[in-house]
């Protein structure tokens, strides 16, 4: 229960872009169009679900306070958290480098999508604030770090989508001549950030579980399927995106 | 201008306005927007980036030959992250509640493209002492956006200024509150702080015409 807790509220709640502002300079810079957008969102849902998990064993067992403790009893008062940040980043950085290695052997045509986004991703501020937010939030185990990993990347990447699918629309408003380009991007995804700001009932409000159930039910009706939770909830984001993804049809 | 050839006095100059990192190059807009709801926060945080930026400009223009090519990112990131952690353990020793208000902020100044940009763009190609210069010019450029967001969000937003009551206090309803004023509490939130970039790019743009895009 607890891990599709954290999964919604790491895509809606505290969605990387809207509430954090992680991952704005990519986000601006390579939302022009959809096609795009979605190599780039991908890559980053692949690399925060392998850093972020990565990311916390070397918290736990490296840097936080007497983290030391497994290495024996003198290491136990060892505090090596000043050094997160470069350890974060070298493991960022080396795990983009492999990922990039080991796609271009495997799978050439994924590589062909995603390998001009790769090196960008080493220095997108979501992939370390990715982490940095699970150390400060001090997220219990492997498999709420991994998770937590997977929801922000599918935050970033619904928020990308989004912006590219407005973007390629707006240009054919009439927009102010000094607001165009950057001016309206950056009013827009205010907007946006204060339509998401809505979503901050959904987890809080009222009844722990009442809202929960709701919304499965809702989504149980809407498939017809008669499957676990998860299942159910994987279909809602799939379908949630082939709407977004028709609306783009149309639009067009 | 004694000191500086008007060439280097150019580097400093460009960056405040005509070539702003956050609103014509458009880097460095992460930690511009997460952290500009106080002005004292936006202060410090221009501050880290100065100290940053300016040194580590000229640590890889020093470099700029020796490193090879293929991994200069990499190198590029331990040089930041070794700057970033000075910051971090200086906060956390001589300012700990601001640390705190800017937690893993001060982490991100590491991914702050301002300075992988400017790395890229100048430090590799250029000597140490123009390097320098333009660090220093870059990181001013971002910290007067940053300083005017968080001067109209927290006056806005708060009715103070570095947490002294300019407005008076909402209260005992003096000064301004006197008269019917409120508060605006949505400036403090998030989706504003885009909103008043957004805007802070509309009169800049309208007062260039050679900036707008097409």
């Amino acid at each position: 229960m607890e891990h599709i807790e954290l999964f919604f509220k790491s895509i809606f709640i505290d969605n990387m872009v809207f509430a954090t502002f992680l991952g704005m300079c990519s986000y601006l810079a390579v939302s022009k169009k959809v096609s795009t957008a979605v190599g780039l969102g991908a890559a980053v849902i692949f690399v925060l679900a392998i850093t972020v998990p990565l990311n916390w064993l070397l918290d736990q067992y490296l840097l936080q306070p007497g983290a030391l403790a497994w290495l024996g009893a003198e290491y136990a008062d060892y505090d090596l958290s000043f050094l997160s940040f470069i350890m974060f980043i070298a493991t960022i950085a080396t795990m983009v480098q492999l990922v990039e290695i080991v796609v271009e052997k495997f799978s050439p045509s994924l590589y062909n999508s995603l390998g001009i986004f790769l090196p960008l991703i080493a220095v997108n501020c979501a992939i370390l604030g990715g982490s940095l937010f699970m150390q400060s939030r001090e997220i219990p185990t492997l498999g709420l770090a991994t998770t937590y990993g997977i929801g922000s990347g599918i935050g970033w990447f619904l928020a990308i989508l989004a912006i590219a699918a407005i973007r390629e629309k707006i240009r054919y408003s009439n927009v102010p001549p000094a607001l165009r380009g950057l001016g309206i991007t950056f009013i827009i995804t205010g907007l946006m950030a204060i339509g998401f700001m809505s979503f901050g009932g959904m987890l809080t409000g009222g009844d722990e579980e009442a809202p929960k159930e709701e919304k499965t039910a809702s989504v149980n009706k809407h498939e017809g399927s008669k499957g676990n939770e998860n299942v159910a909830l994987s279909t809602a984001e799939t379908s949630e995106e082939k709407v977004i993804a028709n609306n783009i049809k149309v639009n067009e | 201008m004694g000191l500086l050839s008007k060439k280097d006095a150019a580097l400093i100059k460009d960056p405040l306005a005509d070539n702003n990192p956050i609103t014509i190059q458009v880097l460095g807009i992460c930690s511009a927007l997460a952290i500009t709801a106080e002005l004292e926060a936006a202060i410090v945080m221009s501050i880290s980036v100065l100290f940053v930026l300016g040194i580590g400009n000229v640590v890889i223009s020093l470099m700029r030959n020796i490193i090879p090519s293929k991994i200069r990112i990499i190198v590029q990131l331990i040089v930041v992250a070794a700057l970033v952690i000075i910051v971090d353990q200086v906060l956390k020793a001589f300012a700990y509640e601001l640390s705190k208000t800017l937690s893993v902020f001060v982490g991100l100044i590491i991914t702050n493209c301002i300075i992988m940009g400017r790395f890229e763009a100048f430090a590799l190609a250029n000597g140490p002492w123009r390097s320098f210069l333009d660090g220093i010019g870059n990181s001013l450029g971002y910290g007067v956006i940053l300083i005017i967001v968080a001067f109209f969000r927290e006056l806005l937003g708060a009715g103070t200024l570095l947490g002294f009551k300019v407005l008076g206090d909402p209260i005992e309803k003096t000064g301004a509150y006197k008269f019917g004023y409120e508060n605006n509490g949505f400036m403090l939130l998030a989706p504003m702080a885009l909103i008043v970039v957004g805007i802070i790019i509309w009169v800049q743009r309208s007062r260039n015409k050679a900036l707008i895009e097409d």
